[in-house]
């Protein structure tokens, strides 16, 4: 029956240690939260955690992309049909966004098997993604963090889902209206009654009550909580001891809203054994409960460890207010025209797709794509090359202070696109690095602004990881 | 074919504006003081009829060739605006060469300037025109070249900074200069950085300014005065965008070789550092500075430290270079400089140079390069 095959995740590197919220010294703390960068959205962690779901595929092989986040950029625009420029995808892929819920991730992955089932579509691609940002200083701030991870769903899956239950129950437990960057929420005691466990607890006797399960049947579970109190009370409550609760990662990353459940399942998948029995139990204005089924193991496994191992701790919490644009003194960049609407959509291939040209004649690849071969001058004799994947070389580089940055310098610098194609570039998640030229770098889909209240997006190189010495401080004071 | 203006034209007369932060004064002040002071100097007395021709250069005009004309009252007469990145001013130069070297005049007027402190905005503008292009700013293009070149060459700050030091002692000596301040290697290594290895002072500052300079057909050079400075070479060539260039070698400037190849050809320049007795480079940032002594022939590829260190470019030296103190001193008004540079060639030619004189200098050479940068101009100019 069809399920999951693959699953891939992008914790942002950036993370604020919880402690900076409320004192500037920076104190040793196991807490912190995982927050998306400067240049980080919800498009773009989508991007990034379908690309590492993708990993061993074919992109031809999707059919429909489902995106699910209650934190796009937009209030109106597709935020999937980017995502699947981005990626690559055929130019006739279903691409739906789902919005607003918090458990939008299991109605899309519930509508995936269904497309799937039904013979619809062979091979579905669901991602959630979300930055949640709280007032700052408030409660809840601590409790919430970014994160995204992505779902591929296919007739004969690994992962089979064996049954799914839902209840609703609207309530104003946590929201956000139009036009407010922050999120409201109720008194706490209400949010973790009524927003969480009690309709998680319904959907848990009604799907029991329709199937064998039990929760002795259950190997592990994956259970949304709005805080790490609640979501031990809740998994108590279902009937879950011990092993069987997957760590809710609460001071590392953070409920990351619809991404949430899919990270603790993709934690879940990282150790689950074939025949072992997952479940997920999703919760926002009422719950949703799926279990699934390990038939036989998974391609790859998830690589969550590994992501929330790589870490660039940050220094400030206002360095964390500017990633968010909720600094005071930010220039917010919005007041300007931005870039023409008319040239982005040219330039869309180039510039979303990262897709560079090959000459037909004389094999040089130049990026952006040209009329004219730079070498042999022949016209319009290109064939596009996809350059996203492909490892490059750090060329060049300089560090620019100049720029306005929430944590300068801003890196740039050319890059060979693993050929003879190259690109100024910003290098991402830079961390103090020693640079130097021929680094390999590889290539993360960002947002360089939002000039004109429209985000820019574009691709950077990143240093890939143990390439570089890591120094205490950039090579920009010791050289002389 | 690529034919050559050696010895067919003539700089006669040559003016410049103060240039700085000229916060009270308009383009139309600066340019009729730079204009003025070349009529004056060529013996102009009646421009309105004396002159057949404008050619004028600015990167950021208000309002053009209009500015030009109303300024200075020139009606009648064609007026070209020639916009070409930093070599805009040298390329009017060569424009208006050109023109004469058709037929079509016989005595030009270049205006080069242009007023960035209208602007509202402190430093170069962080350019946003298309989704590729973010951030960038002239520092961060003109850095391209300094990991790879460091690496390959072994110089590094140390040596940027010397050349901002001789540039700003140069530009003490130069009346119309922006910037009078004596530096030392300490100051621009401790100043704050801008884009790495860009410190404060190894940029060199926005500034407004005008310069002018009138020229003659050869044949009547002489009659406008009794030594004429003689056109013996001027190249503009446009290379690759070097951030996607596959061929980049990330150790010098491609439009700055084919220029000085192109100019050396038709001026007889085969031993730069031997023949040429002065030169003003574009400094916009100290590295460009360096890399311009190999890209030009001063010296072979990877010996810019070697020469810096033995001090061959000061005052005094084998080939000053900068010697009214470059773009460091005076700024970059865009339009300005490279008619900056050709005054400042002028005066050096005619023994006029004042503290700042090279003892018997017969031939000079101005060089600009600008864009990502892709544009490059260069004119040699010699006394004979």
């Amino acid at each position: 029956m069809a399920g999951i095959s693959a699953c891939g995740v992008h914790v942002p590197r950036m993370r604020l240690p919880l402690s900076l919220i409320h004192s500037p010294e920076q104190r040793p703390s196991s807490r912190e939260k995982a927050v998306a960068g400067a240049d980080e959205d919800s498009i773009t962690m989508a991007v990034a955690a379908a690309g590492d779901c993708l990993g061993g595929y074919e992109r031809a092989v999707v059919d429909h992309l489902y995106l699910v986040s209650t934190s796009s950029y937009f209030a109106e625009k597709s935020a999937a049909a980017i995502v699947a420029k981005a990626l690559g995808l055929r130019p006739d892929v279903l691409t739906v966004d789902y919005g607003g819920s918090l458990r939008g991730a299991a109605a899309a992955l519930r509508a995936a098997v269904s497309a799937v089932a039904s013979g619809s579509a062979g091979t579905v691609l669901v991602v959630a993604s979300d930055t949640r940002t709280a007032e700052p200083y408030s409660a809840m701030e601590s409790d919430l963090g970014d994160a995204a991870v992505a779902l591929l769903v296919e007739a004969d899956a690994p992962l089979r889902l064996e049954g799914d239950s839902a209840v609703n129950r609207q309530a104003f437990d946590v929201w956000r209206d139009d036009g407010t960057a922050t999120l409201r929420s109720w008194e706490d005691r209400f949010v973790v009654r009524h927003g969480c466990i009690e309709p998680v607890t319904a959907a848990w006797e009604q799907l029991q009550s329709a199937s064998a399960l039990t929760p002795a049947s259950v190997r592990f579970v994956a259970c949304h909580a709005p805080d790490v109190r609640s979501h031990r009370e809740l998994a108590g409550q279902l009937g879950f001891r011990g092993e069987q609760v997957i760590e809710p990662l609460f001071g590392r990353v953070g409920n990351c809203g619809s991404a949430f459940v899919p990270l603790l399942l993709a934690q879940a998948l990282e150790r689950a054994q074939p025949g072992d029995r997952v479940l997920t139990a999703f919760a926002g204005d009422g719950a949703h409960l799926m279990s699934w089924v390990l038939e036989r193991p998974l391609e790859r496994t998830p690589r969550l460890s590994e992501q929330l191992q790589r870490r660039i701790v940050m220094r400030s919490y206002r360095q964390y207010l500017q990633c968010r644009g909720l600094d005071p003194g930010q220039r917010s960049g919005a007041s300007s025209d931005g870039i023409s609407a008319t040239v982005s959509y040219r330039d869309q291939d180039a510039d979303i797709g990262f897709v560079g040209a090959r000459c037909c004649d004389c094999g040089t690849e130049q990026y952006p794509p040209t009329r004219v071969c730079y070498r042999c001058f022949a016209r319009d004799r290109f064939e596009p090359v996809a350059l996203a994947r492909r490892t490059g070389t750090l060329l060049s580089y300089s560090m620019d202070y100049f720029f306005p940055a929430p944590n300068p310098p801003v890196v740039a610098g050319v890059c060979a696109l693993g050929g003879s194609a190259r690109a100024y570039l910003q290098l991402a998640d830079y961390a103090g690095e020693t640079l130097q030229t021929g680094l390999p770098v590889e290539f993360v889909f960002r947002r360089i602004h939002h000039s004109g209240g429209r985000p820019a997006y574009f691709w950077k190189s990143r240093l890939i990881a143990g390439a570089a010495a890591p120094a205490l401080e950039p090579g920009v004071t010791t050289d002389a | 074919m690529r034919e050559s203006l050696r010895d067919r034209v003539a700089i006669v007369g040559a003016g410049c504006s103060s240039f700085g932060e000229n916060w009270t004064q308009s383009s139309e002040d600066m340019i009729v003081e730079a204009a003025f002071e070349a009529y004056a100097d060529a013996g102009i007395e009646s421009p309105q009829k004396q002159l057949d021709a404008v050619f004028c250069g600015a990167l950021y005009p208000s309002r053009g060739t209009a500015e030009v004309a109303e300024s200075l009252k020139l009606f009648d007469l064609p007026i070209t605006l020639v916009q070409n990145y930093c070599a805009t001013g040298t390329d009017a130069f060569r424009c208006a060469a050109m023109s004469i070297a058709a037929g079509l005049y016989d005595t030009v007027l270049v205006v080069g300037f242009d007023k960035l402190k209208d602007r509202g905005v402190a430093g170069p503008s962080v350019t946003m025109t298309t989704t590729r292009g973010l951030p960038m700013t002239p520092a961060g293009w003109f850095a391209l070249c300094a990991a790879k070149y460091f690496e390959t060459y072994g110089a590094g700050r140390l040596e940027l900074a010397k050349i901002a030091v001789k540039n700003h002692a140069n530009g003490t000596l130069a009346p119309k200069s922006m910037l009078k301040k004596i530096i030392t290697t300490d100051d621009v290594l401790k100043a704050r950085m801008i884009s790495w290895p860009f410190g404060l002072y190894d940029c060199a500052a926005q500034s407004d300014g005008a310069a002018a300079l009138v020229l003659s057909r050869a044949e009547q050079a002489r009659s406008w005065r009794r030594e004429p400075v003689w056109l013996k070479g001027v190249s503009v060539m446009l290379g690759p965008n070097p951030q996607s260039d596959p061929d980049f070698d990330f150790l010098g400037w491609k439009p700055t070789r084919s220029a000085a190849q192109d100019c050396y050809r038709q001026a007889g320049i085969s031993d730069p550092f031997r023949q040429i007795d002065v030169a003003q480079v574009h400094d916009c940032f100290t590295l460009t500075e360096l890399l311009t002594y190999e890209d030009l022939g001063f010296c072979a590829r990877g010996a810019a430290k070697e020469f810096i260190d033995s001090e061959v470019f000061r005052l005094g030296g084998e080939l000053p270079v900068n010697t009214d103190g470059g773009l460091k001193s005076f700024g970059h008004p865009t339009g300005a400089t490279g008619v900056r540079m050709l005054y400042e060639n002028t005066l050096q030619l005619r023994g006029e140079a004042g503290a700042r004189q090279v003892p018997g200098a017969a031939i000079a050479l101005s060089h600009n390069i600008g864009g990502a940068p892709q544009a490059c101009g260069i004119v040699i100019l010699g006394r004979e």
